[in-house]
Order: C-alpha cells, then structure tokens, then sequence
C-alpha cells in the first residue's frame, strides 16, 4: 500500500455538521483545525474520547496532553517526540504527534534524557514513595475545598474577624483551585507515565524480536503486576459478599434488587445489617472512588456516587462463596506462574547473552510498571471524580439561581465560560440586580446538547491527512498502540463493513459463544445476565464485579496491557477490546463469538 | 547391544549408535529410553546389510557401481537402479540374519502372529551422522507375517539403491563405502490422526511456539503431501493456540486388506472437522516439550494417535536444521547500565 493512494480525508475536508456550528464555536480558538492542519497527520483519539465532548469535558484533553508534553518535550527530553497536539471537530478529539528526526537534534535531547530520565529510573523507589505522597495532599486538599455558599449577608464571626473579603470571592477562589488543581494533577500523572511505559515497551519490542508469533497478552502478563491497586475494588467486592454471608444478612443481597433498597433492609436487621454497613464504609473510602469509565467524562459517575456495580457483583459472589469457593485472590500462586512463565520463555532465548540482556530489561519493568497500573486509580478515578463533582457543585448553584435547568447542564460550558458565568453570580451577588446568566445560559445549553446527541449520530474518520511512512513517535505507539499496520487497516475498514467479522486486540485468551448483552451505561448493568457476552465502550476494572457471571468481554475501546484486559485474564475471560465498533455493529441478543486468543468476534446470527 | 547380534532392540540404543541403528533406528531408541511412548519394536542393524551385501559383492559388484556412476547422468543411475534393486530384492538373507530376524519377530508379535508391523528404512553414513536421507527410503505399513517382514526388509535395503537415493549421494559425494542401511520393524500403529509438529516454527523460527500439523489417517498422506493437513501454533510455554486453520482433508491413508495402505475419500461430514481435539493439542505440545528439552535443541517430529487407546504414539524425532544454522547475532546484549535499553525505543525512530 502507498501513501500516494492511501490518505485519510484532509481536516478542511471534514465538515461542522451543519445545525451545530454555535456548538462547535464555543470550542476555545486553539483547539479549531485551521488551513495549515492539512499538511500533518491526525489521529481521531477514540481511544480516550470515544465519544462527542461535551465543552466542559474538553479540560481534560486541555490539561492533559499540556502535562503530557511538558514530561516528553520539556521535563525528561524524551529524544525522538515532543508533545502531542489537539483539535476538536463535531465534538471528536484529534491528535498529533510531534516527531524529531533531525539525528543532531535527537543526539542533544539524548543527551538531556539521560541526565534526567535516567535519574528518575535509578531513583524510582524513591522519587514514585514521593509521588504518593504528593498525589494524597493533593486529593486531601480538594476534599477539603469549602462548600459552596452565598449567604443573604456575610456572617457576623467573619466581619467580626475582619476578613475582609467577602463570601462571592470564594466561589472564584474554588472554582479556580478545583480547576488548578485537576491541571496540576495531570501533570503528577504523567511525571512517570512515558518511562513507565518505555520500559515495558522496551521489554515488549525484545521478546517480539526474540519470539515473532508470541502474544502480546503474554508479555503483558509477564510484566503485570499481581497486587496492583486496580484489582482493589474488586477484591473489595469479594470481601462484602464474604462478610454478607458471615453475618447471615446475605438474603437481602439478590438479583435486580436496587442498592437502596438492600441498603434499607440491612438498616432495619439490627446488629448484623449495620455491621455490614460499616464494612461497605469502610471499603468505599477509598476504593470505591473508582468511576466506571476511564474518568475522561463527566458522567463517568463513581461506585460512590452510584453503587449499582458493586453492587451487581454481590449476588453472584455470594453464590460462589457459599458454595464453598474461596473469593481471595491466591496471590502466592499468581505470583508463582508469572515467575515460572519469565523463566520458561527465559530458557528458550538463543544465548546466554540474549538471556542477561532480558534479565535487565524485565528488571527494569517490574521496576517501574507498578506506576503504570497504580497511577490511574489515584489520577482518573479518585482525583477526576473529586473535581467533576466539585465542578458539579457549583452547577447545582448555578441550577440554583436559574443560570440553566440541571446541575449536569454545567458541563455544557467550557471551564472559561463557567468561570464567567461564576463571576456574572458574584456580581449578581454583589450589587443586588439579577444575574445575567438565566437570560444568556438556557438556550445555549439546550443547543450544546442538541449538538452532541446530533455528532453522536455521525461516525468519524479514524485518521485525517497524509498517511506517514512510518509511526515514529513513541508516545503514540506507547500510549495509543498506533502502528503503519493499524492504519492499515483503518484504511481498509470500509471495505470490511459487510463482514461477519470484528478484529480487535486480543486480550484474554479462550473462546466463548453466547448472546450479546450491548451495554451503552452502567445504569443497563443489571440487564446483564449470567452466560451474556457484554459488549460495551470501554470495559474497565470497575466492571470486574461482572466479570464473574458473563461469559466473555468485548469492547470498542483499549488495548492488551488495558486494565481490562489485565481483569479478564485473571478471570479466565475471553476478551477482545479495541475492535472500535462493536457497540455500534453487534445488536443486543445476538449470537456472537469471542475468541479472545486470536481477537476476532464473529456474528452468528 | 553386542556387536555379535544383528538385532537391537529400542530400549537397547540411542542416537550414539547411529552409526550401527541409522538415524530413525537411533532417534526411536532414544526416544524409548527418554520414557516416551514409541511402538515397541527393534533394528536389524547394518551389521546384517554388510553381511548381506558382502555376498552381493562376490558375485558383482555393487558399491564400486555406485560410485562410479556421475552424479548428473540420471540414464546410467536408472540402469543401474534398476539392476541393483533387482538383485537384492532376488538374494538371499545370510542364515543368521534371517534366524535372528525370526526370533525378534517372535518376540515382537508374541501370540498375535498377524500383527501389523512397520518397516523402515534407516539408513546411516559414518561421517555424516547427522545425515538425514529423509523422505529418500522406503517405509512400508501393515506388514503382516515373517515372511512378508523379511520381503520388506530386502525392499528397504534395495530402496537404498533407488534413482533418488542414489543421485542424493553422488552429488552429496558421501563416501559409498560408508553408506549403509538399518532397518526397523516396529509395532504399526492403527492412526486415527497422525501427522508431523514442529518445536520451531517453520515460518517465523519461533522457539516460542509449537506447530502441529495433522489429518485423518496414517501419516504417510501428510508426509508425502497428498493431504493439506490442519495446523495449529500452540504457545509453547503457554498452551494457548494462536493459530487454527481446519483445512479440507479430502483423502487419508487407511491399512489395505492386502497389506500396505490405501488411500481413500475421507467422509464429507469429517472432511472439515479438526483431527485433533484441544486436549489431544495439548498433550501434543508438552511431549514437544519433552523431547525438545530432552534433545536441547530443536526437534521435527512425526507423532500419531492410535485409534484404539488413543494414546500418542511417537515415530521419529529429528533436529530442526533450517532456523538453527541462521541463529546468528545475538538480538540484544546485556549493557553495562541496564538503563541504555530503554534508547531502543525511545532514542530511534524506528517505533513501528
């Protein structure tokens, strides 16, 4: 295939559907494609954002790939990429990367990469206790931001006090610590995240050299760590049924049945239910500030802030432990398998040269791995959801004073236009006349969602721009697994609609048949029954609880070293991910096959 | 073994004796010793050739015909194939020979005189021990009674004078003096299944997968080509099957009431049904395993599954020799600082 007759529409090409283009203008200048975007090559990031971003949700695009290319470009000097830029159109994200390739200019910034990325590998232990540590004063810090309050006069112990700054002020000096704090967080997320990454990477390139038709599942399981924290809900999970059936309240706990109303009944079963209780506090904080998403939207809402999916693990974990199973993960024996698994493929290498060679770099990766795997639960999950709630909050002020109907319409805005409307309600405040805002809001709000429910019904070019010759930049290969061979088939994606067949990455080996439970939110969990095949977006580990009743796993989105597929290989699962349009091809009840091995699912009816 | 008898048994060799078993013959021995389920059976070592040949080369020439033939000139080898092959399968067997011969098959069989046996060719050169002669001698199946063994015996010795063989080592320059030909007589196995797996993938070399191929039948269909047989690439540590092409097995080898085999239109229900179940898969991979670690470098073995018992019966393990002579360059060396290995992926452009 040539780059002659292989491209991808140019982005002057692709269209604001029309009825949207207010919508699509509330997106801040920078982030608009212009003519010069023609020349380069842009990805859509479906990966992250599968789905039209709302103006608000675009604050993460915005703090994060600032922070990540600050790491690459500016902080490690990563020597062949810079930083990744971003467009939005019709509410989809593109990327690019920003290759170096001037073989001076990669030998300079080799040079720097080795005093400082190099300091950060041979300090990691250290330099990651750290990061920890910044990463709980940072979360302690935002749950700690006030309520948010206007109160008719300012009160008295204030005055008294002599303050001096009145209760509007703290609105603005919230509002603008929530949003500095989630732009700071993205940088802590990525202080680790590339060399982490690079590791693994390097790790992974030498055993498929070494070994051409293994799995890249394989070397993921050779390189995943066993007591990550994202096996931590879960195994959360597994302790409630436990106690459930220790304390005898199990009965409550079936099927279909709404947390609230088990929650209800354990209250009245005197000792034993309120012990319960307790225990599921006890578990919630943390870990239950896991979001059922990848914590990039809004409504990617916490296990916290609604407990339908852990709540729709407990059955079946009850089940099984009263059947005599136990629910703990046998991490002696986990570990065990991984070691022997490193040093059976160890055996097979051609020299012992090769072999000390491999010995360095799987050191290396079980190094520094455990920050890839734990990073997300204090970044995407617990972080996210302080500062999508925090920002919720003052939605429900806004709501509060007619600005629009719903606290959720809030994310309709871009986080400069909410900061206005925060200060239109401070000088409503301040000066007594109404607010601006009620007249201004309502009707762009209900534009903004008419806009994002009309691209949703669009699909999008994966790529836009000249095909290049090769992938060179390691942050889109690492980050995004994006090869010459995926755009490949992008390309040829057209001609493959008719078929019976969807490829994606194949992440958790066997082979299952069953009826497709397509499952677009958490709140269709409970539709999922034992023996479904679910097929969603992203299955992430807070979908673990699951995992336990279906028979496979099949998404549009992730990778083989995604969280899911490090959840579904420990649960035996046949899982494909990645396959980009399952949720959208397979139609709920159908018949579908899932050979997790290869990554294909097959329709079959 | 004692250098006086003409016969060894499999459990009395292995691949040190090639040069007296031939390779197939040393390969079956040690795979017996090893515990690896191989069809009981033995070896009419070269001893038994050469005694058998001396009294050719009283009465003419044989070896020195050979060798005086030039390697490119296929009318002279056809003349000379023809007069050579005529005269062994027409002489007789040195009193000795045969009555060991007798008692082996005795031994062999025990009360189930029409026992099918397999005949096979084991040829052998003394500088050349790895010499593999593959696929250039004859084999023969479902041989039944001593009579019909020793015929084949005498089929397997001429067979080393066939045009193939014969134009193989002239242009091979092995010395004709030191080629010569063991012959195993082994217990037939009655294959459901059989087929040939691979401990280094033949298309990528691989030393992390297994390759099975197999089809209906005896193995001769797949060895010879006359089937497309399924293929399967097994992780070899991992067990996990990445690869399961089901071909369309139109024919396999079935024993022929005459003795031999036949080849016969496989059923259209079983023709696109895989010949091996996982299970069997599995099974198949951890024997590779075995004898892979057992050999301590790659193997191509013939392997097939009995059809009573359905046990796994092995038939000939040989080194893997196209990957192993490429091996060159280590992929990667260990650096003083661990660390500098992480330039492969960030100090190149070469992500793909």
């Amino acid at each position: 295939m040539t780059t002659e007759s292989a491209a991808f529409p140019a982005p002057s090409s692709l269209k604001v559907v029309p009825g949207t283009e207010a919508a699509q203008a509330a997106y801040p200048y920078y982030m608009q494609f212009t003519a010069a975007d023609d020349e380069r090559f842009w990805f859509y990031n479906s990966m992250h954002f599968p789905e039209p971003m709302s103006a608000f949700d675009m604050v993460t695009a915005e703090a994060a790939y600032c922070a990540l290319g600050s790491s690459t470009t500016r902080v490690h000097c990563i020597p062949t990429t810079l930083g990744i830029d971003y467009r939005i159109i019709n509410g989809r994200v593109y990327i690019g990367g920003n290759a170096v390739t001037d073989p001076a200019e990669i030998a300079r910034r080799t040079g720097e990469f080795q005093q400082r990325a190099f300091y950060y590998y041979a300090n990691w232990e250290r330099l990651y206790a750290q990061w920890r540590e910044k990463m709980l004063v940072l979360i302690r810090e935002a749950q700690a931001f006030p309520k948010l309050e206007l109160p008719e006069f300012e009160p008295l112990a204030n005055v008294h006090a002599g303050r001096g700054i009145a209760a509007n002020h703290n609105l603005l000096e919230i509002y603008q610590k929530t949003l500095e704090g989630y732009f700071r967080m993205w940088h802590h997320h990525f202080e680790f995240l590339l060399l982490g990454y690079g590791a693994y990477m390097t790790f992974f390139a030498f055993c498929k050299k070494a070994f051409p038709e293994i799995s890249d599942q394989t070397i993921a399981r050779m390189v995943a760590g066993i007591d990550a924290e994202i096996f931590r809900p879960d195994e959360e999970v597994r302790r409630l049924a436990r106690r459930a059936v220790e304390l005898g309240v199990d009965a409550e706990f079936q099927e279909g049945r709404t947390p609230q109303s088990i929650m209800a009944a354990l209250e009245s079963r005197g000792e034993a239910g309120r012990r319960w209780l307790e225990e599921l506090a006890t578990s919630r904080d943390p870990w239950f500030n896991i979001n059922v998403g990848d914590g990039f939207y809004h409504y990617h809402r916490s296990w916290n802030d609604d407990l339908s999916m852990p709540f729709a693990g407990l059955p079946g974990y009850i089940a099984r432990f009263k059947a005599g199973e136990s629910l703990e993960r046998p991490i002696e024996a986990l570990r065990s398998q991984r070691r022997q698994l490193i040093q059976e493929y160890r055996e097979l290498l051609g020299s012992d040269e090769e072999r000390q060679a491999y010995d360095q770099m799987i050191g290396l990766a079980h190094r520094v791995f455990p920050y890839v795997e734990g990073h997300k639960f204090y970044c995407e999950h617990w972080y996210t959801n302080l500062f999508f709630n925090k920002v919720r909050e003052f939605g429900a002020l806004l709501a509060q004073h007619r600005f629009f109907a719903h606290e959720e319409d809030v994310f309709q805005l871009t986080h400069f236009e909410l900061e206005a409307a925060i200060i239109d309600l401070m000088t409503s405040w301040s000066n007594g006349s109404p607010p601006r805002g009620p007249e201004h809001w309502p009707q762009i709000v209900a534009a903004r969602r008419a806009a994002i429910a009309e691209w949703a019904k669009h699909s999008t070019p994966p790529a836009l721009g000249p095909v290049p010759e090769v992938i060179d930049d390691p942050a889109i290969v690492m980050l995004w697994g994006i090869t010459r061979e995926s755009l490949d088939r992008w390309l040829r994606a057209g001609t493959d609609a008719a078929s019976r067949e969807l490829r994606g990455f194949a992440a958790s080996s066997g082979v299952a048949e069953g009826p497709a439970c397509v499952v677009r939110s958490v709140e269709e969990i409970g539709r999922v029954r034992a023996g479904d095949i679910l097929v969603c977006q992203i299955t992430n580990p807070t979908w673990a609880p699951i995992f336990q009743k279906i028979a496979g796993a099949v998404s549009d989105i992730g990778g083989s070293m995604s969280h899911a597929a490090i959840v579904a290989r420990e649960f035996g699962l046949p899982a494909v991910v990645g396959t980009g349009t399952a949720t959208s091809r397979i139609r709920d009840g159908q018949r579908i096959r899932v050979d997790g091995g290869r990554g294909v699912v097959t329709l079959l009816s | 073994m004692s250098a006086l008898t003409h016969i060894a048994w499999f459990e009395e060799i292995g691949l040190d004796d090639r040069a007296q078993v031939g390779g197939k013959g040393g390969s079956l021995g040690e795979l017996t010793r090893a515990g690896i389920s191989v069809p009981p059976g033995y070896v009419l070592r070269t001893v038994g050739f050469e005694r058998f040949l001396s009294a050719l080369e009283r009465e003419a020439p044989v070896r020195a015909a050979v060798s005086a033939l030039a390697h490119d000139d296929l009318d002279a080898i056809t003349v000379c194939s023809r007069a050579l092959r005529a005269r062994i399968e027409a002489g007789a067997l040195p009193r000795e020979v045969l009555a060991e011969l007798a008692a082996a098959h005795e031994r062999l069989v025990g009360a189930d005189s029409g026992l099918p046996l397999a005949v096979r060719s084991s040829a052998t050169c003394e500088d050349a021990a790895d010499a593999s002669f593959a696929g250039l001698q004859d084999t023969y199946l479902w041989v039944r009674g001593p009579e019909e063994m020793v015929r084949r015996v005498r089929s397997c010795w001429a067979s080393l004078y066939s045009v193939e063989s014969i134009s193989y080592r002239l242009k091979h320059r092995f010395p004709e003096a030191q080629v010569a030909m063991a012959v195993v007589v082994q217990v037939m196995v009655d294959a459901v299944t059989a087929g040939v797996m691979f401990t280094r993938s033949p298309t990528t070399g691989d030393r992390s997968v297994v390759t099975i191929e197999g089809a209906w039948g005896v193995g001769s269909a797949v060895v010879g080509g006359e089937v497309t047989p399924d293929r399967w690439v097994l992780g070899k540590v991992t067990g996990e099957i990445s690869v399961r092409d089901i071909s369309d097995k139109q024919i396999q080898h079935v024993a022929a009431a005459a003795g031999g085999v036949e080849s016969v239109a496989v059923s259209d229900e079983r023709r696109r049904v895989p010949c091996l179940s996982d299970e069997e898969l599995q099974r198949l991979r951890e024997l590779a395993r075995r004898i892979e670690r057992h050999y301590g470098r790659a193997q191509d073995i013939e392997w097939a599954i009995d059809r009573a018992s359905g046990a796994i019966q092995l038939l000939q393990s040989r080194p893997e020799t196209v990957w192993s002579t490429k091996d060159a360059a280590p992929l990667a060396t260990p650096q003083q600082d661990p660390l500098l290995h992480v330039l492969s992926i960030f100090g190149k452009n070469q992500c793909r």
